[in-house]
């Protein structure tokens, strides 16, 4: 569907202009790696996701917290409820320099 | 030993700030809590300021706030996949004070606004994350932070957290939010020379421009995608219900993209630079889905409360007004020495006879309308574009046969009266 993306654009390179300060540890936690593997085909994260923060590896669920935009999306959108969510500690987590 | 507020406001956003400053300059003794590295840091807006809401704070704010450009005109593209139709209203009283509005970056904005706030006496302290409302007796008393020792206490608490809401949600006052009650918007700061941007929008000076897309821009999901420019840089954005992203399977950023290559909206942003990606959820369930706001000890303001009118993109304003409601109706209760629910409550009723509820209140069945009919999106923009086309394109054939055309082209009989009724039901929900 879309097609002829120019480049420069990919989320990865999106990803890039943003400024991140990643705690230690993931503030996103897949509660039932099992639920992701025999219930959900689509892995709906996968794709609503606007920082590709959750990637579908084979048989498990990789969940790059580091580049999460705390916005909420996987939380309400997992269809299983399957994702515990929290904010990272005070002053980590996604910085926004403009908008 | 733990320390004591007046009140203490969690998030320090349009609503959070707006509160904890008409208290702080009351000579309450606020404390004003942020979990990012400075106010503004975890926040995303399109762009657009109201003015008056803000001046009711603070008189004449525009003059030192760090605000982008004055909007004069406001234009509105229904977007086909290779044709728009356009309409814009442009007024040169709003280049001049008062002002309408004005586009901002929040990480600035938030920023000069919660300066403002300490400056009257609020204490700002950043990094903190709330972790939990401290319930005794059914009231809330007060905060646990994610800091050593991290239990501040209070008279009353307000709820400035956000679209996410999770106090308010962990207290019972709503659900938590179903994926047709909030938008997903994502959203690029594009840097172009100031010159360039006041000719290519047919600017003078300083004034702004704002664009909203409808139709193409958005897959006919339910949403809208906006060109707003600031000072020296362009925000473009799309958002659309987090539903339709779902049902539809689509990528945010892939949707985003889409609508930076569209040729409609390409030569706006050519030679620009990206400057910064940003995502953030829009509460756009509206008056059927507020949550409770107030409880024993404790208000719920801005997103936090779903304080959003989608339609007309105003939720800052809504989210000011909701926070200085709540700091009138916490003077009061201070004089009573009463800060339970009954007492608090005036807040809820004041909020729902201000412009924030009756506006809500108007649109209550729009979002879900327009959620539940992809039509208007998917079918009548096209629609208009291709009847747009056909009477503009001269070759030779005369006005009547075209129109003729158009509206054999409109379908059968059936789907001219169910075309008809949606308008109506359209007007119905708009009213």
């Amino acid at each position: 569907m879309m097609a002829n993306i120019p480049k420069g654009q990919s989320i990865e390179e999106k990803q890039y202009l943003v400024r991140f300060k990643a705690d230690t540890q993931s503030h996103l936690h897949v509660l039932s790696a099992d639920v992701c593997a025999t219930q959900c085909p689509d892995k709906l994260c996968t794709i609503f996701c606007p920082a590709e923060v959750y990637k579908w590896e084979e048989v498990r669920m990789h969940v790059g917290y580091e580049g999460c935009h705390e916005c909420g999306s996987c939380r309400i959108g997992c269809p299983y409820e399957n994702i515990k969510w929290e904010y990272p500690k005070g002053g980590h987590g996604i910085i926004f320099r403009l908008g | 030993m733990a320390e004591k507020f007046d009140v203490i406001v969690v998030g320090a956003g349009p609503a959070g700030t707006a509160c904890a400053y008409t208290l702080a300059k009351k000579g309450v003794n606020v404390l004003l809590m942020e979990r990012g590295e400075y106010p503004g840091s975890k926040n995303v807006m399109g762009g657009v300021l109201y003015r008056k809401t803000m001046e009711d704070i603070i008189p004449g704010f525009y003059k030192e706030a760090p605000v982008e450009r004055p909007i004069v005109e406001q234009r509105f593209m229904m977007l086909d996949k290779e044709s728009a139709l356009n309409f814009s209203y442009k007024g040169m009283e709003w280049a001049q004070e008062p002002y309408n509005n004005f586009t901002v970056l929040r990480a600035k904005f938030d920023q000069w606004f919660a300066d403002k706030a300490v400056q009257e006496g609020a204490l700002l302290l950043n990094e903190t994350v709330a972790l939990e409302c401290i319930v005794e007796n059914g009231k809330v008393v007060g905060i646990r932070t994610d800091r050593p020792d991290g239990d501040v206490y209070a008279d009353v608490i307000v709820l400035a957290d956000g679209v996410n809401s999770l106090l308010a949600k962990s207290l019972g006052f709503h659900k938590e939010f179903r994926p047709d009650e909030v938008a997903l918007a994502v959203m690029e700061v594009l840097k172009l020379d100031r010159k360039i941007i006041e000719d290519r929008f047919n600017l003078e000076g300083d004034h702004g421009c704002t664009i909203e897309i409808f139709g193409d821009s958005t897959k006919g999901i339910l949403g809208t995608a906006w060109l707003y420019t600031n000072k020296d840089s362009l925000n473009i954005g799309v958002g659309t219900m987090l539903s339709g992203l779902i049902k539809n399977k689509i990528k945010p950023y892939e949707l985003l993209d889409y609508v930076k290559n569209h040729p409609m909206i390409r030569p706006y942003i050519q030679g620009s630079e990206q400057q910064e990606y940003l995502a953030h959820l829009i509460p756009e369930g509206g008056y059927r889905s507020m949550p409770k706001v107030v409880g024993n000890g404790v208000i719920v303001v801005g997103d936090a409360a779903q304080l959003v009118n989608a339609i007309h993109r105003e939720g800052s304003n809504m989210a000011m007004a909701s926070g200085v409601m709540a700091a009138e109706t916490i003077m009061q209760a201070r004089e009573a020495g009463d800060f339970s629910e009954r007492m608090l409550d005036s807040y809820r009723t004041n909020l729902l006879n201000s412009f924030v509820g009756q506006d809500l209140k108007k649109y209550k069945d729009a979002t879900h309308h327009f959620e539940k009919f992809p039509q208007y999106f998917e079918q009548y923009i096209p629609m208009m574009n291709k009847a747009a086309s056909q009477m503009f394109t001269i070759d030779g054939t005369s006005k009547w046969t075209k129109q003729k055309k158009i509206w054999s082209e409109l379908g059968t009989a059936k789907d001219k009266w169910k075309m008809a009724r949606d308008l109506m039901n359209a007007w119905r929900v708009m009213k």
